[in-house]
């Protein structure tokens, strides 16, 4: 992983010296551990703030909506593959961009360590495929592929789709894993059980909207649940209200979702609202075959008229 | 829509949709007789519903 930090900064300099970009977006060390922030770095001489392990769960694509300088952005698999999204949908142009590609081993679910540590995480270093976590009580190690975030452990595109300059080559996509499980679980379920599910799963939320914000998709200058004339849903935390915007927020990003886990990740009472989004995702799929910013070259599937499509083709 | 609501529990004849051409009346009119007997069958809505002051 520190030959990843090196390698991107590295790159980084290089690209500000040249004056290929004039910024540079990627992660820096966070002031408390697991909780790396995005950095913006102009200055050639201001690299060493950028850093690299699998504390870097957040979606850099967000930053990238409506600028108009030049950008290097560093971009793991799902980071890539909302480029796309958003070159497609028009909120970047590719000119603009100068993809600095990382090949992607998963990262840390914050909430696995601390539930699995005794006492407050101090520290958090990985080495090979283990992660070694200093606590007041003392020091504990697990094994990385325990403590991933659970859309890491089933991805399937760990690799950007595009870039410009590779950290690394290619890691091996993940083959024996399904990325659907949990949501085919949940299908297999009778009506009334599901209605209970989502009933105790919403349960917690507290409308602070961070799983909105954290998303690379949710750009709309005024988000739906913001606005007032006219109000689209009610404000309460009402159950049914709250159903509502997570409906509603997982409805718009239908066909465009790479389940990066940014709003698992930045909910603060932990909801995996993914399960809505995964089940679009999986739809859209069964339906038309089609995964999310895959490529620069198709449009996305609920942008596409066939003469074929039936009633059953309605998402 | 309707797939994201039946999975999260909606009766599936709840919400129907249906590709229907301005100029096909007898689709239209068999469409909504369907609709019309399905959720007749249903019953009233119990699923989604705001009740009153349920959070002051």
């Amino acid at each position: 992983m520190s030959t990843y930090t090196e390698k991107i900064r590295e790159i980084a300099q290089r690209l500000l010296k040249e004056c290929r970009v004039e910024m540079v977006i990627g992660f820096r060390k966070g002031s408390v551990p697991m909780m790396n922030e995005p950095c913006f770095v102009r200055k050639p001489e201001e690299v060493d703030a950028l850093v690299w392990d699998s504390n870097c769960g957040i979606n850099l694509a967000n930053y990238l909506t409506n600028r108009k300088e030049k950008i290097g952005i560093v971009a793991k698999g799902c980071d890539s593959r909302n480029i796309v999204n958003h070159i497609l949908e028009n909120k970047i142009k590719r000119e603009q961009l100068v993809i600095i590609g990382v090949p992607c081993q998963g990262m840390i679910d914050k909430r696995k360590i601390v539930a699995m540590a005794q006492g407050e995480v101090l520290e958090v270093t990985e080495s090979d495929g283990q992660v070694h976590v200093k606590t007041a009580a003392g020091d504990q190690t697990f094994d990385k592929k325990d403590v991933l975030q659970q859309n890491c452990s089933v991805c399937v595109h760990r690799n950007p789709v595009i870039s410009d300059e590779m950290v690394a080559d290619p890691v091996e996509e993940q083959k024996d894993v399904d990325p659907y499980a949990d949501v085919a679980a949940l299908e297999a379920m009778t009506t009334d059980e599901r209605w209970a599910f989502f009933d105790d799963l919403l349960a917690p939320c507290i409308r602070c909207y961070a799983c909105r914000n954290a998303c690379p998709l949710c750009y709309c200058p005024t988000c739906f649940v913001d606005e007032a004339k006219p109000q689209w849903v009610g404000k309460s935390q009402d159950p049914i209200d709250v159903r509502t915007f997570h409906l509603l927020r997982a409805y718009h990003c239908a066909g465009r979702c790479t389940d990066c886990g940014a709003c698992e990740r930045a909910c603060p009472m932990g909801i995996n609202m993914r399960l809505l989004t995964k089940k679009l995702n999986k739809d859209c799929l069964d339906l038309y075959g089609w995964e999310a910013g895959l490529s620069l070259d198709s449009r996305p599937a609920l942008d596409v008229y066939k003469p074929n499509d039936t009633n059953d083709s309605i998402l | 829509m309707k797939r994201l609501l039946e999975y999260t529990g909606i009766e599936s004849d709840r919400l129907q949709f249906s590709w229907i051409s301005s100029a096909e009346s007898t689709k239209f009119v068999k469409v909504v007789n369907e609709v019309t007997a399905k959720v007749k069958a249903l019953g009233p809505n119990k699923r989604f519903v705001k009740k009153e002051a349920k959070v002051a």
